[in-house]
């Protein structure tokens, strides 16, 4: 689903990333951990295709990243739904379209979709809100927005950046039971983060693996995770 | 740069929800309508001059282009013999069609506009003047010199190429900065939607983020900003080009004596080139547009 085979990166001349080999299997849970600055969202950007490796080999779907174009790598991340810390949301549209806006831009039809989208914005608790500005949400609501926009594409796979970096302990655990209720449903799962509650309360409840950036490399965490 | 007509065609296809994506964009967008307005306004002035340069160039190589005139400045006593010498050379000049010796009234109407109708026309020793109508090939100005030098001396042959060549060069010329004057509008018009585009584009830079995280291709996000500029461009050139021909309404007409300032009207298919200048200004914009968004997109990439 997602492979990095031997993969660098490196930016303004210092390597960020090195040697770096993860085969992501289907329905797994994976955690990526490590600290602020160890190139983390670097790690989740080049599994999705937003950055290109320096060396070794990114494969998303069984496809090379480096020889696809720039439209080919925008159809395949729509398999790909990804939460980040801070969201990003198109801040003059309602929660509505900006949850809509990858069927918008795949050119799918509004109205096959609006059943969809209400059952989607009630699952992540929404409803009420579906018309505010994102501006007006508050922290867990960004992110639950942001977690449905990522997964109405029914996409195979979700990487979440730091997606409780922003809310409180109870909405954190609620985004996650959200994720691990995709997970279930088969949607493979990487989300990078520090919070290691997040990782624990995780593990109790699915079968994870943990990854951690140390020294620019990847390596299994710790039995104390 | 390739072009790709099917992908332009796509770009310019409404799409109400593509274009709700990208935010009001404010000052950027009135930019494009000012300066698409104010230089389809100009467009139309400069197509106007040029139209009209090109049809005083033409009415005067039309008018001018098979008549000669013949001068014969002779003492009072010999005038009637050398007219009728000079005639007799004329008739029997190859390229020659007519040639006819003006009435003193004719020669005193020529006179009428510079010296006033109460002119004592038969005090004044005035040359005679025979007007020559030459067929479409013309007649040989340098061996007919030559012949009236021996037979009717006192002739003068005024071909008017010495002073219509000029006159016909500066009106070509006139047409030619028109048309100039049009071209160098649609590259300024070109450079501010570029600017205008660049900005709006560069300050959107995290909703194009946005749309790139959710798999929108640049295609997509490129229409969004071609089409709103392009439309903006294109309305703001209607209304120009419409406040141009009311200004061209307004300028006062010349009537007979019109030249190329007193005759800045549009006619006939002069009204075709009017009527394309808003789209062409919508074109213009597009393109335009389109360079900013891909040169953008890929600095974003």
């Amino acid at each position: 689903m997602i492979e990095l085979e031997n993969v660098a990166y490196s930016y303004g001349g210092g390597e960020l990333l090195t040697d770096m080999t993860l085969n992501v299997a289907p329905g797994s849970f994976h955690f990526l951990t490590g600290p602020s600055g160890s190139g983390k969202t670097t790690f989740l950007k080049l599994c999705y295709g937003a950055l290109q490796a320096t060396a070794g080999h990114v494969r998303l779907f069984d496809r090379d990243v480096r020889g696809l174009s720039r439209d080919d790598v925008a159809i395949l991340r729509r398999k790909i739904g990804v939460v980040h810390q801070d969201c990003q949301f198109l801040d003059h549209l309602p929660v509505t379209e900006n949850v809509a806006l990858p069927l918008a831009v795949s050119g799918q039809e509004p109205d096959a979709a609006d059943a969809n989208l209400r059952e989607l914005l009630a699952w992540v608790g929404l409803s009420a809100r579906a018309n505010a500005l994102p501006p007006e949400l508050s922290g867990g609501e960004r992110q639950r927005a942001a977690l449905a926009r990522a997964v109405i594409m029914s996409p195979d796979v979700i990487l979440a950046d730091e997606p409780t970096g922003n809310i409180d302990w109870e909405m954190s655990q609620r985004l996650l039971t959200l994720l691990v209720e995709l997970n279930r449903m088969g949607k493979t799962i990487l989300i990078a983060t520090h919070d290691l509650g997040l990782i624990r309360a995780a593990k109790a409840q699915v079968q994870t693996r943990v990854l951690r950036i140390s020294n620019r490399r990847l390596q299994m965490a710790g039995a104390d995770l | 740069m390739k072009f790709d007509l099917r992908a332009a065609a796509r770009m310019l296809q409404f799409d109400e929800r593509a274009d709700r994506v990208v935010p009001p964009t404010g000052f950027t967008a009135r930019l494009t309508l000012f300066s698409a307005f104010a230089m389809s306004f100009l467009a139309v002035f400069a197509l106007a001059l040029s139209l009209a340069a090109g049809r005083v160039a033409d009415r005067w190589g039309n008018e001018l282009a098979q008549a000669s005139t013949l001068r014969i400045s002779a003492p009072a006593g010999e005038v009637a013999t050398q007219t009728e010498a000079a005639l007799r050379v004329l008739r029997t000049t190859p390229g020659i069609v007519d040639a006819r010796a003006l009435t003193p009234e004719e020669q005193r109407d020529l006179l009428i506009p510079w010296l006033g109708a109460d002119l004592p026309i038969d005090d004044l020793p005035l040359p005679q003047l025979i007007d020559i109508l030459e067929t479409d090939t013309g007649y040989d100005a340098a061996g007919l010199r030559l012949r009236l030098a021996a037979e009717a001396p006192a002739a003068v042959l005024d071909d008017h190429a010495r002073w219509r060549r000029p006159l016909i060069d500066a009106a070509s010329r006139l047409r030619l900065l028109g048309w100039a004057s049009i071209l160098l509008i649609a590259t300024a018009t070109a450079a501010m939607v570029t600017l205008a585009a660049n900005a709006a584009l560069a300050a959107n830079a995290q909703v194009i983020a946005v749309l790139r995280l959710v798999g929108a291709k640049d295609t997509y996000i490129a229409s969004a900003f071609v089409r709103r500029f392009a439309l903006r461009a294109l309305t703001g050139a209607a209304f120009g080009t419409l406040t141009g021909i009311i200004a061209l309404v307004l300028v006062p007409s010349g009537n007979d004596t019109a030249g190329v300032l007193t005759d800045l009207s549009i006619q006939g298919i002069g009204w075709v080139w009017v009527i394309l200048i808003p789209p062409l200004s919508g074109l213009v914009a597009f393109v335009a547009t389109r360079y900013a968004a891909r040169r953008v997109l890929e600095e974003l990439a």
